[in-house]
């Protein structure tokens, strides 16, 4: 670890929490075009930010500290995790390095608080949304880990960084039949993760369906604002990368101007297309039941095993 | 072709079977299901495509347009034709005409809006004998036989083609699982279709396909199997209202 590393990890933070909410600009943009309507602009994100940091946040009486500390809690659980992904360099030795189990569980930090917040009025409805949001957490962390672990396979190691250049030297593992499978499976736990549309509808106030919106029903000014950030940049995390997993050219392999800069510009065009073809996907899906949910991450995780117990019996 | 370029093409079509195959299973609405299957073709297709450009055969070439026409589009749309409804009876309930989203219907099993259209379509949602979680597991735990099985034939082999050979039994397995879980005539037919293309598979990876003469008598037949069974569901259809066969246990007058 040294001065440079430092800088490039912030870098890559940095970018990654300007991108966030643009990225979840482009998508409302992308949505609205093909459903006919004009749409807010991507910028409408930031403004939305801007306007809530500038409020004085009201809270209900009887909610604790939970109320307060929760959302500060994703915002870092969601910083931590751009910094541990391989978003725009896979320089090993960075502050911590981003194991696989270590970015589970960074992931899993941030939902749990979340969910506490859910729960700390003590609203029926922030009940209900942290109860569905835990089920569907449940069911996706072992399809996570499991997806991941197939990818590490081939490669001989659970560091994401070290993953990332395997596939960048030799392409073959991406487009092997393990490959394809984990890839699969990959998708589907982060969009199930990230609270997108066949689990879940982002854009949705109905109470029988909702559950990220739920959980945030009683936050208000600061709080919603930094719930909303957290959210918006895990899934910016997320979705680069799987864009570093499925085309991982363009990262940077090591910590000179010249291949950081590409590196960045590169994740950047990554997350924004990823999420554009994401946005025109949903427009296409209709919401899943909840009961049929399980079925759908039950489908992701078989892949994720097949992809798993297939490698362990080829290498 | 370069040696790398090939193994990966292989590598990509391979696991697009595999994917595809799995899908069948996954899928609940026969139209969702119907998809994968004419997705498996065309992955087939590119399949032989790059063993006839790897092997510089012409006839494979045709063998891979036959292909894709056969399994990539004609029996997609036989499947997929919906039944007129009986004349003299009447008219079937629109499917769909009270769900709200049904434009969305079809995509990953979420064709299952309108549960109450059992038996108001052939098209609808498929009730499995056994739950799609299991189902999905003992396609999993299929998968894995068939690469504990065939994987210490093929490992001495340096042939890419080879090592993908798995894959093709893979796709048999589950393709009779589809067969036997599956209660309509039609997703019946899915499975049988998915196991023909399996046992494609498997001679293609392992020999660079059957001769031209035997595989033409061969498409033609599946075609002429798929028509008589499609039609004579369609039969089944106008006569009992419904293709579930356990409910065809007897035989009337």
């Amino acid at each position: 670890m040294n001065l440079v590393t430092v800088i490039v990890t912030l870098v890559q933070v940095i970018l990654f929490a300007a991108l966030a909410p643009l990225l979840v600009g482009v998508m409302r943009q992308v949505r609205a075009r093909l459903e006919g309507r004009a749409g807010a602009g991507v910028w409408q994100p930031w403004r939305d930010l801007r306007k809530l940091l500038g409020k004085e946040p009201v809270r209900a009486r009887g909610s604790s500290w939970m109320l307060r500390a929760g959302p500060l809690v994703l915002v870092l659980s969601s910083l931590v995790l751009a910094a541990l992904l391989p978003l725009v360099t896979t320089v090993a030795e960075r502050l911590v390095t981003g194991d696989l189990f270590v970015v589970v569980s960074v992931l899993l930090i941030g939902a749990v608080a979340l969910a506490l917040v859910g729960l700390d009025a003590g609203t029926a409805f922030g009940g209900m949304g942290s109860s569905r949001h835990m089920t569907v957490l449940a069911l996706v962390e072992p399809t996570l880990l499991l997806a991941i672990y197939a990818l590490s396979i081939p490669t001989g190691s659970s560091d994401i960084a070290t993953i990332v250049e395997a596939r960048l030297e030799d392409p073959s593992i991406i487009v092997s039949p393990v490959g394809l499978l984990a890839m699969a499976a990959l998708v589907i736990a982060v969009v199930a993760e990230t609270g997108r549309l066949p689990v879940d509808n982002p854009s949705t106030h109905l109470e029988l369906t909702m559950i990220h919106e739920a959980m945030l029903l009683e936050s208000s000014a600061r709080d919603l604002a930094w719930l909303e950030f957290g959210s918006w940049l895990k899934l910016g995390a997320l979705l680069g990368l799987v864009g570093n997993l499925l085309v991982p050219w363009g990262v940077a392999t090591s910590t000179d101007a010249l291949p950081v800069l590409v590196g960045a510009a590169a994740a950047g065009v990554k997350v924004l297309v990823l999420g554009a073809l994401l946005a025109a996907g949903e427009v296409l899906l209709a919401k899943l039941r909840l009961f049929r949910v399980p079925e759908l991450l039950a489908g992701s995780f078989v892949l994720a095993f097949l992809a798993v117990a297939v490698s362990a019996m080829v290498s | 072709m370069t040696e790398s370029t090939y193994a990966e093409l292989i590598g990509l079509c391979a696991g697009a079977l595999l994917l595809t195959s799995v899908l069948t299973v996954w899928y609940r609405s026969q139209r969702a299901s119907i998809r994968a299957l004419a997705l498996q073709g065309v992955a087939l297709a590119a399949l032989v495509a790059v063993v006839a450009v790897d092997r510089s055969e012409a006839e494979l070439i045709v063998v891979a347009a036959l292909v894709l026409v056969l399994k990539g589009m004609v029996l997609p749309w036989v499947l997929s034709r919906r039944p007129a409804p009986a004349t003299g009876a009447p008219a079937p309930p629109q499917r769909g005409a009270g769900s709200a989203g049904d434009h969305g219907a079809g995509d990953h099993g979420a064709g299952d809006h309108g549960a109450g259209d059992h038996g108001a379509g052939d098209h609808g949602a498929e009730t499995p004998m056994l739950n799609p979680v299991a189902t999905l597991v003992a396609a999993a735990l299929l998968g894995i036989v068939a690469y504990a099985v065939i994987w210490p034939l093929v490992a001495g082999s340096a042939s890419p083609a080879a090592h993908a050979a798995p894959v093709g039994i893979a796709m048999v397995l589950i393709g009779f699982l589809v067969l036997v879980t599956r209660r309509r005539a039609i997703s019946q037919l899915v499975g049988f279709l998915a196991l023909d293309n399996g046992i494609a598979t498997v001679a293609f990876l392992v020999s660079g396909g059957v001769p031209i003469l035997i595989e033409f008598g061969v498409s033609l037949d599946i075609l002429l199997v798929t028509l008589i069974l499609q039609v004579f569901s369609r039969r089944m259809r106008a006569v009992f209202g419904d293709t579930d066969v356990d409910r065809m246990r007897e035989l009337r007058d």
